[in-house]
């Protein structure tokens, strides 16, 4: 058993955890904020996507040894009132059995704070010449759906999702 | 997964005293840690090196830029001096995983990520080579649509899925590594070994050597370069076959030209004859499908990847249409 500390949603929080411990099972099953989903466990649907230190990662494939002395945001965050990117959701009916929402939320609010720093994606090359320099003018469909592109769902709410992020940006 | 000793690193000899002693590094995690829960691979122990301080993005003396090892995948696709002066690098970045991973991965874990070839990722497959040397290879007689055109051996027909590899070995970047027996550099092409008779090493890297970053030359290619990743999805799927294209035009004429595949080697794929066949004419379909040629002549295909003959070639004009309108 391994000693860490970590701040998770605003809380210092002094933890014993197995080194081969991943950060989605320490939140879930220490720490028993099971808001994070176990989608896949290999990295490939975004269910378990948290914020570490500010950007957006996947809490299956972090080990949590290796965060040591982080700060950790989840969807159950610092309180419940919603913001304004869950509002969007819940306005534009972004999710059905629910089970991806957490990780949706995780990113779409990280596509925000991306694009307001002037992030790129792939999707930015098929602009402009200026909008690699510069970061795209807007967030297009196209910008949203390819950096929403690690949060599969499979009840295949996307177009919703698409809404509630581009509603959410504006 | 078998557990292991776990340490951090303070600084990179103290890190390559621990891997000297057996231990594996352990940066971002998003390939090593998914392994480990596979069974593919099994660390007695890991030295994470996350807290070195490998991360920077500087210019050069000599006009290039040079990339920490540590330095995430995000961190590098974004970097003004990256989108500025080395699109091609930003675009091939971006276009790999997404950007959660991209979050995590770093430049030096990406250039060492292992194959995707469903063998050997899976360990119930007893016959791969490269995780269990003279096992075999089921991928030759088994599926191997997505596995290699050149470079191939007897023994091993997996590619390395890096999409940075492509955009690194056409902008013609280093790869510096530090180890017990001190500093070197080697280019990318140097970097990554086809799989011969010994499938299980992927690169040159000698025991305990730790990548501390890469380096780029300054490039010419800036205003006319492209990325062009061919795959089964939109997104979020490894190259069937990928292009890394740059020209340099002066007065219409093409003075300089840079083109890698991906997607069909255990290594960036590059051929000299191709690139001279550019060099001193017209940006024209005519010279792309003749470069195009050239690049793949020597192409073998496996029983269920003969498509990739045609698109290899189909994209390698597509891209270099790209990058000759681009800016």
């Amino acid at each position: 058993m391994n000693a860490l500390h970590l701040t998770v949603n605003g809380t210092p929080q002094a933890l014993c955890a197995d080194v081969r411990s991943t950060l989605l099972d320490l939140l879930r099953e220490q720490l028993g904020l099971t808001g994070t989903k176990k989608g896949c466990d290999h990295g490939l649907c975004g269910a378990c996507t948290v914020t570490v230190d500010g950007e957006r990662v996947l809490s299956c494939l972090t080990l949590a040894a290796s965060i040591d002395g982080s700060a950790v945001e989840t969807i159950e965050g610092a309180g419940t009132a919603l913001d304004p990117v869950q509002c969007a959701f819940v306005r534009h009916d972004g999710f059905q059995c629910g089970y991806c929402t957490s990780g949706q939320i995780a990113s779409a609010r990280a596509v925000l704070r991306e694009f307001a720093r002037g992030d790129l994606s792939a999707a930015s090359f098929d602009g402009c010449r200026h909008a690699v320099a510069d970061g795209p003018e807007q967030l297009s469909d196209e910008e949203i759906r390819e950096r929403m592109a690690g949060n599969l769902c499979r009840c295949g709410a996307y177009a919703n999702i698409v809404s509630a992020i581009k509603d959410a940006a504006s | 997964m078998k557990t292991f000793a776990f340490e951090h690193a303070d600084t990179v000899d103290g890190a390559v005293r621990s891997a000297a002693a057996g231990a594996r590094y352990y940066a971002g995690g998003t390939n090593l840690l998914d392994l480990m829960k596979l069974g593919v691979e099994s660390p007695a122990a890991l030295v994470d090196i996350g807290r070195l301080d490998l991360r920077a993005i500087t210019l050069t003396d000599g006009g290039g830029v040079s990339v920490g090892a540590g330095a995430t995948n995000s961190a590098v696709a974004n970097h003004p001096l990256i989108r500025r002066h080395y699109p091609m690098l930003s675009q091939a970045i971006l276009s790999g995983a997404t950007t959660q991973i991209r979050n995590m991965a770093t430049v030096g874990g990406n250039l060492l990520q292992r194959t995707r070839c469903p063998y050997f990722m899976d360990p119930t497959f007893t016959h791969c080579n490269k995780r269990d040397p003279g096992s075999g290879c089921a991928a030759r007689q088994g599926f191997n649509r997505e596995h290699a055109l050149f470079g191939a051996s007897a023994g091993c027909v997996a590619v390395h899925p890096s999409d940075m590899a492509v955009a690194l070995s056409a902008l013609d970047a280093r790869v510096h590594v530090h180890g017990p027996d001190g500093s070197r550099s080697v280019s990318v092409d140097e970097f990554f070994v086809l799989p011969g008779q010994s499938p299980e090493r992927d690169n040159t890297l000698r025991a305990a050597e730790l990548i501390t970053g890469i380096t780029l030359p300054p490039s010419t290619l800036a205003e006319h370069s492209w990325y062009l990743k061919v795959r089964d999805r939109h997104s979020y799927a490894f190259a069937l076959v990928s292009v890394a294209a740059g020209v340099e035009l002066v007065d219409g004429e093409i003075v300089t030209a840079a083109l890698s595949l991906g997607g069909v080697a255990a290594k960036p794929w590059r051929v000299a004859a191709a690139e001279a066949s550019l060099v001193g004419g017209p940006p024209t379909d005519a010279a792309f499908r003749t470069a195009a040629e050239v690049l793949t002549a020597g192409a073998v295909p496996l029983p269920q990847n003969g498509f990739k003959v045609d698109l290899a070639r189909n994209s390698v004009v597509r891209a270099l249409r790209s990058a000759s309108s681009s800016g």
